[in-house]
């Protein structure tokens, strides 16, 4: 009984100096930025804010396109996004074609240097207020990406912490180890439009020429139609679903 | 108090506002031959304000050599300017119009004699207002100023209002200082010539202090410096640093200045250096409540110019689309955050856009060369490789070709026909756009659809 009281009067002399030391942590709320996509905000919430996400797959997965409505959405929603391009892969083109603001997002090409691309990534997220930063290292080989040392992603990650930046790593395969809040790996499969079925309901007729082929069948009704992107959730791993699927139209 | 110099005799070579500069450095310089000086604060250089005036009238007859103006000048003092400045055009000598009695002074002066432009009068509306006053018999300051107020306002308005102000000496205004033109811009010229970025960074500093202290005392920003270096081999290194907002923050410029020196740094040693700004108004800016975060623009400069010195300057920007139908035609221009209004008109154009979700395109720079193998016209194998990527494997799926020309009349015109290829490799398969180029007959791999 003795100890029992005095276990009491323990821990509200506690209590009394250090005010929190008995009370639960309720971790904050974590505010998210839409991707664009809804299935992927509908499994993962979006993006987290004040952490760093990361984006794998092979090439033709659909990194690029969920890259181009990640961008897109933020941008048309006032953000200030940055695109650090290690490998110059950027094609303006496509971007203004998936809807990107060009005005609101800063583009830095680091032609293949790797030491570049992390230090301007470091200088964006240091200078604050971008709302998204993405590092670009979807054409940079997997045994490159793996012997990135660690202190960097522990650096983005510390220095993202305490800002409302969502900082997402696109790659061939996972490398941000533990340090990333959100991994989603992502597999590809195009859909061809056979020259039997239309391959677009539009009547506005294609800038394209169509070019004659001595070939006994017609090779222009045979259309690169869509991309259906399978999208699996690596990091936090759900009891329940961790697996989406959307279609990337060409 | 104010004192009144008037120096009727003035010689056209010498400046009565220079030698009134050297009793008080608060002057109204009225006419050529007529200065007002504000003598608060003068007690313990002069004595009292009579003392003062002797002195003035003194120092004026002595020659030029010790500072005078070889000539005897009209000294007035009073309470107001104005009737000052009637008191020393009109009587010789010095005159002490003691507060309260400004009439016993100016009252029997004509009122043919007020000086309208003191109040902001026009010639014509005053020459009016001084016919009616002849025609009511009114012929001095003091018949003026006798006159009741509400009478004058109602008959004459508010000039009039004015003038019997004026002819009672009870005028309340300050002395209109004629400031010096601003000037922004400064130099300096070193004793030992200069070479490494570190002493050069002192010099930067102070002269960059000085400068945003001459803004700072304005008010006034600048978004445009411009920096001369004389060098040693007698040729001159210019730089010019625009930013998109006006600043003032002397270090945000320092750091903006040795970034862009290190950059562009100077052929030989420095010997002389010169700064100039263009002076605009500051950028006043309140955020919306609602509105996301942006970078602070001058956190933001810093690292658009460290970003710069890292990747080059050609390599950070704001893509622009050329209006152009050539593949992958693009410039870069200069990243800056587009106004809230601007902004707005944006993203209602941007709603109105497909939802749909687009294919993405990674495109290869410079494009790989590839070897293809054709069954028919139609490419049936590939491989392409370089330092940094390789694609090679079976075509399993085709689309194309479709063929672009444009630009014929130019050197650089193009024409090829594309095609959309599905390439299996092991297990994988991946989606390419492949074209070949109709002048060489070659193949290229531009890119890779993700």
């Amino acid at each position: 009984m003795k100890a029992a009281l005095s276990k009491a009067e323990l821990q509200s002399n506690i209590a009394s100096r250090f005010g929190d030391a008995f009370k639960i942590q309720q971790k904050p709320v974590v505010e998210t930025l839409s991707t664009g996509v809804d299935e992927i905000d509908a499994l993962t919430g979006g993006l987290p804010r004040g952490a760093l996400s990361e984006l794998s797959g092979p090439a033709s997965s659909g990194r690029t396109s969920l890259m181009f409505s990640m961008l897109a959405h933020a941008t048309t929603h006032e953000e200030t996004c940055a695109l650090v391009d290690t490998s110059d892969a950027f094609a303006p083109t496509a971007a203004a074609a998936a809807g990107i603001d060009f005005d609101r997002l800063l583009w830095v090409r680091c032609a293949g240097n790797l030491e570049h691309a992390f230090k301007a990534t470091d200088l964006l997220l240091h200078a604050g207020g971008f709302g998204l930063v993405i590092l670009d290292l979807g054409d940079v080989p997997g045994k490159d990406a793996r012997r990135i040392i660690s202190s960097w992603w522990y650096r983005f990650r510390r220095t993202v912490e305490d800002r409302p930046t969502v900082i997402t790593v696109i790659s061939e395969e996972a490398c941000t180890r533990s340090c990333a809040a959100l991994t989603l790996e992502l597999k590809g499969a195009a859909e061809w439009s056979r020259a039997s079925e239309p391959a677009s309901q539009s009547n506005v007729l294609p800038m394209r020429k169509q070019v004659p082929v001595n070939q006994p069948s017609v090779t222009h009704g045979n259309l690169l139609h869509f991309n259906s992107i399978q999208v699996n959730r690596q990091r936090p791993i759900s009891p329940w679903v961790n697996e989406s699927q959307f279609r990337a139209h060409a | 108090m104010f004192a009144c110099i008037h120096a009727p005799g003035l010689s056209p070579d010498l400046s009565l506002r220079e030698f009134a500069y050297s009793f008080s450095p608060i002057i109204e310089e009225t006419r050529r031959d007529t200065v007002a000086i504000d003598v608060d604060g003068c007690e313990l250089l002069f004595g009292s304000a009579y003392e003062l005036a002797s002195e003035v009238a003194v120092r004026a007859k002595q020659s030029r050599a010790h500072g005078g103006l070889e000539t005897a000048v009209n000294v007035a003092v009073a309470a107001n300017p104005d009737a000052a400045i009637h008191a020393a055009t009109r009587l010789q000598g010095i005159t002490f119009v003691s507060t309260g009695e400004e009439l016993t002074c100016l009252g029997e002066f004509p009122v043919d004699h007020l000086d309208y432009s003191l109040v902001n009068i026009e010639k014509k509306v005053a020459g009016e207002i001084l016919e009616t006053l002849k025609l009511w018999g009114i012929r001095t300051f003091a018949d003026l100023a006798s006159l009741p107020a509400a009478g004058v306002s109602e008959r004459l308005g508010q000039e009039g209002l004015k003038l019997q102000q004026l002819a009672a000496g009870k005028t309340e205004r300050q002395l209109r200082v004629k400031q010096p033109e601003p000037v922004f811009a400064n130099s300096i010229e070193l004793e030992h010539a200069l070479s490494e970025l570190e002493p050069l960074s002192f010099i930067f500093a102070r002269l960059l202090h000085q400068l945003c202290a001459a803004l700072d005392a304005y008010a006034l920003a600048t978004n445009e410096l411009s920096i001369v270096m004389q060098l040693v081999d007698q040729t001159t290194h210019e730089r010019k640093l625009s930013l998109p907002h006006p600043m003032r923050d002397h270090k945000v410029f320092l750091k903006l200045l040795l970034l862009d020196t290190e950059m562009h740094p100077p052929q030989t040693a420095v010997r002389a250096i010169s700064m100039a700004c263009e002076p605009v108004k500051p950028r006043v800016l309140q955020n919306g409540l609602f509105v996301p975060l942006a970078p602070a623009p001058d956190k933001l400069e810093l690292t658009l110019a460290r970003l710069a010195k890292l990747v080059g300057e050609e390599n950070i920007g704001s893509p622009v689309l050329l209006d152009t139908h050539r593949p992958d035609a693009f410039s870069v221009k200069r990243f800056t955050l587009t106004e809230l209004k601007r902004r707005k008109e944006k993203n209602a154009k941007c709603e109105m856009r497909d939802s749909n979700l687009t294919l993405g395109f990674r495109m290869f720079r410079p494009p790989l060369r590839a070897i293809v193998e054709a069954n028919q016209g139609w490419p049936t194998q590939v491989s392409a490789w370089s330092k940094q990527r390789s694609v090679y494997g079976k075509v399993v799926n085709v689309a194309g070709p479709w063929r672009t020309t444009g630009d014929w009349w130019r050197d650089d015109r193009w024409a090829r026909d594309e095609w959309d290829v599905t390439i299996e490799s092991g297990s994988k398969q991946s989606l390419y756009r492949i074209y070949r180029e109709l002048n060489s007959k070659n193949w290229f791999v531009e890119g890779n659809y993700d």
